[in-house]
């Protein structure tokens, strides 16, 4: 064995799968060691009213695990989605956990004392079991986001597998900044509601190359919207969260920038328009890409 | 300014806009004007068909990339006009949409983040102290209502054939859950938040009236006029409540319904600070 892969051996013994890990593992992961504390955890029982209606069984935590703790030694809070759970899906009691969580921090940021808040979107949107009450805890969550980035960067994480989709998709947007990995995607309508709404001619969902192409983490980041694109490795994400709380908030948030997507859409020609071309137009810094930055 | 003389082809929006605000000050897929409400005045908004719009999948009335951008903008001009005004004008929501722009040019240019920056416009226009009025008035479906309406302070809706809050259309949530439209309609009446009726919506405490007695597609002038005065009094009720949306859990129905929200918000209050 040469010396130079003795060199590199460590690092891929080291390396922690994030995908594969829990919302729980996730979290913990994320705030410094031994910090980790859950807050309504699943011996609180608050579970979904609505499921038990319709014949599902419920999950004691209903598929958000919230953690308070700190990173890098601040006072911090996690909202972390289980995919495994009804898909990540949103429902009355698992958003309003997120929603409770991101009002307390924004409680505490108001009266002096900031606390970090990160949210780990895994999620296909609302839970239609639950249906206006998902839609309308989401919109909670919208509007908490954007009272607390006036106070404090509010870190987004779409890791994979299931991705960030429908309403939450517009919540993961309003974030400072979004953290992604390759194996995350990130889009309003997932490609097998376009084909289901719009017809294959549109978007054939199974066509899974294109679909990369078109929402995956690296489009997204190559395109300015998203931030960052990290390795699927635990330790790597927990220092791309970090280091986006130390950059601090942004100048301009990319949903302020009216005037720049606003000319962008105004340059592209929908008829011929491709990711590629998207990426460079879009990723480029002409047209104040640094202003939101 | 748009040019349209006959009202016959109107949608719900333009009628709506039309109706309390005059001619729209904007061609294209969103609307707006300027115009009196109660003793001040007040900016009305809403997406409108746009059968010229560049992005085929978007010519309807609903939220897509321009609209939600464009959305961002009437909303965002509004709040840096009245920055030192020492009374931040009410902004009227007039929804009538029936779905976000479903494409693959959407996803590929980011019909998220469009319909991200409607929201953040709204939300800060109602931290800035702006009453925001939602007046629904047609379907108020899923990420476009998100966009377009549901940041707002107060929310109102005609009780009217055609409104509707959801959070997918009837028949794609049939297809989705594999059940037929009848199934979804009967599993509605007992399961509140599945109602795609508003007196069912209306149960969760979201609403804050439900306005009857009103021909939504050809109003007389008492029922504009009593439809004004209840905007005008939303507005003013608005003004003096507080900018956040705390509100939608304090109500009889939110306490009965929403008794889960509530639950949560209590209980991790009281273990946030907890060692």
């Amino acid at each position: 064995m040469s010396a130079d892969m003795e060199a590199t051996a460590p690092t891929f013994v080291a390396r922690e799968s994030f995908i594969e890990l829990s919302a729980r593992e996730r979290a913990q992961r994320l705030l410094d060691p031994g910090t980790f504390r859950e807050l309504l955890g699943p011996f609180d029982r608050m579970t979904s009213p609505w499921l038990p209606l319709q014949g599902i069984v419920c999950q004691a935590d209903d598929g958000v695990v919230i953690a308070r703790g700190s990173i890098a030694g601040q006072p911090a809070v996690v909202a972390a989605i289980e995919s495994a759970f009804q898909g990540g899906s949103i429902g009355e009691v698992s958003g309003s956990k997120i929603a409770a969580a991101l009002e307390l921090a924004l409680r505490d940021c108001e009266r002096g004392k900031i606390v970090r808040p990160v949210i780990l979107f895994e999620t296909g949107g609302v839970r239609l079991q639950e249906a206006n009450l998902g839609l309308a805890v989401i919109a909670e969550i919208q509007a908490a986001i954007v009272a607390l980035r006036r106070h404090v960067p509010v870190v987004g994480v779409i890791a994979g597998m299931v991705g960030c989709f429908g309403g939450m998709s517009l919540a993961a947007a309003l974030c400072s900044h979004l953290v992604m990995t390759r194996q995350g995607r990130l889009g309003m309508n997932g490609p097998e509601v376009i084909e289901q709404e719009a017809g294959i001619e549109e978007l054939d969902a199974s066509d899974r190359r294109r679909v990369w192409q078109l929402i995956g983490g690296e489009q997204r980041v190559a395109s300015g919207l998203a931030d960052r694109i990290v390795d699927d490795d635990a330790a790597a994400i927990a220092a791309a969260v970090r280091d986006a709380f130390e950059a601090g908030l942004p100048r301009v948030h990319r949903t302020e920038a009216t005037e720049r997507y606003l000319s962008l859409l105004g340059r592209v020609d929908p008829s011929t328009i491709t990711p590629q071309s998207m990426r460079t137009l879009f990723g480029s810094d002409e047209y104040g890409r640094k202003e939101s930055e | 300014m748009n040019t349209i003389n006959s009202t016959a082809s109107l949608s719900r929006g333009q009628r709506w806009l039309r109706a309390l605000a005059g001619d729209s000050a904007s061609s294209g897929p969103v609307w707006f004007a300027d115009a009196p409400l109660g003793d001040e005045s007040a900016r009305f908004i809403a997406v409108v068909p746009d059968p010229d719009d560049r992005f085929p999948r978007a010519r309807e009335n609903v939220v897509g990339l321009q609209q939600g951008w464009r959305l961002a903008r009437t909303v965002r001009e509004v709040v840096e006009a009245d920055a030192d005004a020492p009374r931040r004008r009410p902004i009227v929501a007039i929804v009538d949409v029936k779905s976000q722009a479903y494409g693959y040019r959407e996803e590929m240019l980011g019909i998220h983040l469009a319909c991200a920056a409607a929201i953040d416009a709204y939300a800060s226009a109602r931290l800035a102290g702006h009453p925001i009025v939602a007046l629904i008035v047609g379907p108020a479906m899923s990420g476009a209502f998100l966009a377009h309406g549901y940041q707002a302070n107060r929310i109102l809706a005609l009780d009217a054939p055609g409104t509707m809050v959801h959070a997918m259309g009837k028949e794609a949530a049939a297809r989705v859950t594999r059940r037929c439209v009848e199934a979804l309609d009967a599993l509605a009446e007992t399961i509140t938040p599945m109602s795609y009726s508003l007196t069912g919506f209306a149960k969760l405490g979201l609403l804050d009236q439900l306005i009857d007695r009103v021909d939504a597609d050809a109003p007389t002038d008492e029922q504009i006029a009593r439809v004004r005065r209840i905007v005008a009094e939303a507005a003013a009720s608005a003004r003096s409540g507080r900018v956040d949306l705390s509100r939608r859990l304090e109500s009889d129905s939110a306490r009965t319904t929403r008794a889960a929200s509530i639950a949560v918000r209590q209980r991790m209050a009281l273990q946030w600070d907890a060692i």
